[in-house]
């Protein structure tokens, strides 16, 4: 007889890090995704289960404890969890009509820190991140060289960017190599 | 780069975010099966290709990923307006008194730039 085959997460890239003078370059640890569509209907009912604010503007993102949501076009939303908590059984109970698919394994997110930090995403980026235009919370999807990102600004000096696990060799290389042009 | 307004964004975003998807406000006619094959090639295969306004859908499909139609000039390139999807085709009318785009005014180092990084001495991996 087979024995049950166990799903193991090997996680990408963990722990690797690049640093440039102040700038650096870092994976982040696994956290849980949600990948969230829903009409404007069922929005208070997801949000009252999800236990966070989903935000209807463009750019915004809202945080509540180790859980953010990003608003990434009219009716979609990234749900990320740092904490270990689980978006996809919060929505379970959910009866208004909605799309929640789990995405934790499809995506890892690298930290781009320190001074620069837009600049660096420049390299590849040709989103204007200037202050005034994508402020501190502002979340966008967007590119990076040939590949699409998602980019989440949790300071003046910090990035989260959020790529496919397939794709992340070549965004980790790409921002490691623009860290050191910016930083000189 | 080309800036494109999203109308769903509500801003100028570089045009590798988006993908032209071909002519706007070609209806599907209700009844496709009761089409004559003469007016089914004219749905399906016809198009105007104009030199000069050109009415086009496009895909934010690196941004919000919504489809949205724009008022473009095949000749100049550039883009006269956008609206979302849905939205009635504006006339020639409303399309003159459109003045610049914000898409093609300059905007000033201080905006692009925000401010220089600190160079640092130590390069470590
Ligand atoms: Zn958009």
């Amino acid at each position: 007889m087979a024995s049950t085959a166990q799903a193991e997460r090997r996680p990408k890239l963990a722990g690797r890090e690049t640093r440039h003078g102040a700038l650096r370059v870092a994976m982040l640890p696994p956290a849980e995704r949600m990948s969230l569509r829903a009409p404007a209907a069922s929005v208070a009912a997801l949000a009252s289960a999800l236990k966070i604010r989903l935000p209807n503007a463009p750019r915004q993102s809202a945080k509540s404890g180790q859980r953010t949501s990003l608003w990434l076009g009219p009716d979609e939303w990234l749900i990320l969890d740092e904490g270990g908590g689980d978006p996809l059984a919060d929505c379970r109970s959910v009866t208004a009509v909605h799309s929640a698919a789990g995405i934790s394994h499809r995506n890892v997110a690298i930290e781009v820190s320190g001074p620069g930090a837009a600049a660096c995403l420049n390299s590849g980026c040709p989103r204007d991140l200037s202050l005034a235009a994508f402020p501190v919370g502002a979340c966008s999807r967007t590119l990076l060289g040939k590949v699409e990102i998602i980019i989440y600004r949790t300071a003046e000096d910090n990035f989260r960017v959020e790529c496919w696990r397939s794709f992340s060799d070549y965004v980790f290389e790409f921002l490691s190599v623009a860290a050191k042009d910016v930083a000189g | 780069m080309l800036l494109i307004r999203c109308p769903y964004c509500e801003e100028d975003r570089p045009e590798l975010e988006f993908r032209n998807a071909g002519e706007a406000h070609i209806a599907r006619s209700a009844n496709i099966a009761g089409e004559s094959d003469e007016a089914f090639e004219t749905f399906f295969f016809i198009r105007s290709n104009p030199k000069g306004l050109h009415y086009e859908r496009w895909r934010h499909v690196h941004g919000c990923a919504r489809f949205f139609n724009a008022v473009r000039d095949t000749v100049s390139d550039k883009f006269l307006m956008t609206y979302k999807a849905g939205e009635a085709k504006p006339d020639a009318e409303t399309l003159k008194t459109l003045g610049a785009s914000a898409a093609w005014t300059n905007l000033s180092t201080e905006h692009l730039g925000g401010r220089r990084p600190a160079r640092g001495k130590g390069d470590t991996e």
